[in-house]
């Protein structure tokens, strides 16, 4: 019987060879996230190493400017290693540890979560190989760099679009070769059973801090709840603990990299069909074939053809909705933030921020949103200065 | 279905692989006659996916090719069609559950059918997961291949005992390539696999030379070769269908005597 189905999606579509790994991933995360002991030291690596919780800010100045909701940010890209990756990293490479891993292996696109990986990593005393795409290794070089300095060895892969979903490919091929010693540290709500649960749950937290804090500023839940989507972890770490609150809307940011009219963009829910893929069905850019389109965004991070199934599920059902978001707008919103609240988000989230944008002005002064920052921009600063026609080089 | 029952009726089956377009649709067709001439028992078309997780680097830029050369799954059903018309020899599709799924599982199986396939082998289909595929399979008289690798263990009972035609006996762990060394212990493999059924094991993953294909078949009904045959074609273009029926000539008779 196929396992981790949300509705129709979902599933453990991978070689033979995997599945007892998922298995044997699936039975101890069932073990180990009732375990009172690996609660607790994951707690206390969320409260004393990645600086949780992490602040509910009011945007003051976004909100008179934008003169209707009121803007909350939940900030993520506060956390150690500057962004929400750090929330699921933690959890699987403790659970790998306590699997007796010696090794772990991940993918990245922005680098986020390689850096991330890798940080866990050699907090924890693993072996750590990272693949990332040939031509993100080139936008995000610095990451490529912090994520050596970590230890990490990084992988540039060459095949196919390189980019986010051959670096998933290659980390599954490494995988495939080495399940004894190695856990895939998969990086978003994506991917075979367990894989969509277990990195939502650790990411959940975002979502359940957010509502006790909103509760104690405003003693009430927000009206509508803002992320960007690319594989959808922060989106979905933020919208789980509210999905059954009918009255918050919940609302993804997808890529639409040069417009959803364009072949180049990364804009899976306006733009896919269903498909089986990366060991899941979900919704996925591809052509009549079922041949993955080669999709396209300003952003490494949302520079992906797919989306988790559970966003595939809620949006099925009606509960989410995900809208496009262009680079052109995903910049403006960058350059918006920095100037107006003094926050540079990463270009990812700035998807977010540039549809908070369009929609605050039409919610009234007595709702509220919340964008999830979900991580800092430090790494876009060259990519957006070149986006400007500023010949900047890291 | 009485194609692929009699792949193991004579001998050691020889199983080649090519990835069906690559370096294009018409040689590929004179690829598929010229490899059952030289004595190969069933042939693996590969249908060419973008992003072809179990594959080797190998396999990768033949499917990278076939799809630039502008193959797809209609003019692959196309050419199956013209190889019908001089050609029994069994044929089975190896392609991933996206081209399938997004194709049609029904349609793709009625075409399948239509066109004269025998078989199907999809390496991202586990066993939790063939009610996706199998019931189409079922309905239009094509059969399902099941694949059991080293790291399968006590799945590989429950894999047997619904396996039909053949069981796919991966070797090693990793994707498909050539290997120095086969250290799995295959003969394990397949005791657990017929002390369920008795049904033929097929090798594959790894093996490229004469030696290890006589060595794998003391104990498997048959060897799969996929990657050393894509080399060729990849070496020699469309020049390589005399190199490949050489290859497929020896490989076969080195498992024969």
């Amino acid at each position: 019987m196929s396992k981790g189905r949300f509705g129709v999606h979902g599933g453990q579509f991978i070689p033979e060879t995997l599945m007892n790994a998922v298995t044997e991933l699936e039975k101890a995360y069932d073990h180990y996230s009732k375990d009172a002991d690996f609660c607790r030291e994951l707690d206390g690596l969320l409260k004393n190493y990645a600086g949780r919780p992490s602040l509910l800010y009011f945007a003051e100045k976004m909100t008179r400017d934008l003169n209707g909701a009121k803007i909350y940010l939940k900030r993520e890209d506060l956390n150690h290693t500057g962004s929400h990756k750090i929330n699921n990293v933690l959890g699987q490479v403790l659970l790998a540890k306590r699997m007796g891993k010696t090794r772990v292996i991940a993918e990245t696109g922005a680098g986020q979560h390689g850096v991330a990986t890798a940080t866990a990593a050699a907090l924890m005393g693993m072996d750590c190989d990272i693949y990332m795409g040939h031509e993100d290794t080139q936008r995000q070089a610095l990451n490529v760099y912090r994520m050596e300095l970590l230890g990490a060895k990084v992988h540039p892969v060459t095949s196919g679009t390189q980019t986010l979903k051959d670096a998933v490919n290659e980390t599954l091929r490494e995988w495939t070769s080495r399940i004894e010693d190695t856990h895939y540290v998969l990086g978003s709500v994506m991917g075979p059973h367990p894989f969509p649960t277990i990195v939502r749950d650790f990411q959940r937290v975002i979502g359940k801090e957010v509502r006790s804090q909103m509760l104690e500023a405003e003693g009430r839940l927000p009206d509508a709840l803002i992320a960007c989507v690319g594989g959808g972890s922060n989106a979905m770490g933020l919208f789980y603990d509210f999905i059954q609150d009918e009255s918050v809307a919940l609302i993804g940011c997808e890529a639409a990299g040069r417009g959803i009219d364009t072949p180049e963009h990364a804009a899976t829910i306006a733009k896919g069909t269903p498909g089986i893929f990366h060991g899941m069905k979900s919704y996925f850019c591809q052509d009549e074939y079922g041949q993955i389109a080669p999709v396209y965004s300003i952003s490494a991070g949302l520079d992906y053809p797919g989306i988790g199934p559970e966003h595939a599920h809620l949006f099925d059902i009606g509960r989410t909705r995900y809208v496009p978001v262009t680079d052109d707008e995903a910049v403006a919103a960058f350059e918006y933030l920095a100037r107006t609240e003094g926050i540079i988000p990463a270009i990812e989230s700035a998807h977010a921020v540039a549809y908070a944008r369009k929609l605050a002005p039409t919610m009234g002064k007595d709702q509220i949103m919340v964008i999830n920052l979900s991580g800092r921009g430090d790494k876009d600063v060259a990519a957006i200065a070149r986006y400007r026609g500023v010949d900047l080089h890291e | 279905m009485s194609r692929i029952s009699d792949v193991f009726k004579n001998n050691k089956a020889f199983i080649p692989f090519v990835t069906a377009g690559d370096p294009n649709l018409a040689v590929t067709e004179q690829l598929v006659l010229a490899m059952a001439e030289a004595g190969a028992d069933l042939i693996e078309l590969g249908i060419p996916f973008s992003d072809p997780v179990a594959e080797g680097i190998v396999i990768q830029k033949a499917d990278e090719r076939a799809l630039a050369a502008g193959a797809t799954t209609d003019k692959i059903f196309e050419m199956v069609r013209r190889i019908r018309t001089r050609c029994q020899v069994p044929l089975a599709f190896m392609t991933y559950a996206n081209p399938i799924f997004v194709y049609g599982a029904d349609r793709f199986l009625a075409n399948c059918r239509q066109c004269g396939i025998d078989a199907l082998i999809v390496p991202d289909l586990p066993f939790e997961e063939k009610g996706e595929i199998l019931p189409f399979c079922e309905k239009h008289g094509v059969t399902l291949i099941s694949l059991i690798a080293p790291s399968s263990r006590e799945r590989i009972r429950r894999i047997a005992e619904e396996a039909q035609g053949f069981v796919y006996c991966v070797s090693s762990m990793g994707v498909t390539g050539v290997r120095k060394e086969i250290t799995t212990d295959i003969g394990q493999m397949i005791a657990l696999v017929k002390g369920v059924q008795d049904i033929p094991c097929a090798v594959g993953f790894g093996i490229s030379t004469p030696d290890q294909a006589k060595k794998m078949t003391q104990s498997a009904d048959g060897v799969i070769v996929g990657s050393a045959i894509v080399k060729l074609v990849e070496q020699y273009g469309e020049n390589c269908v005399g190199p490949v029926r050489d290859y497929v000539r020896e490989m076969k008779q080195a498992i024969t005597s």
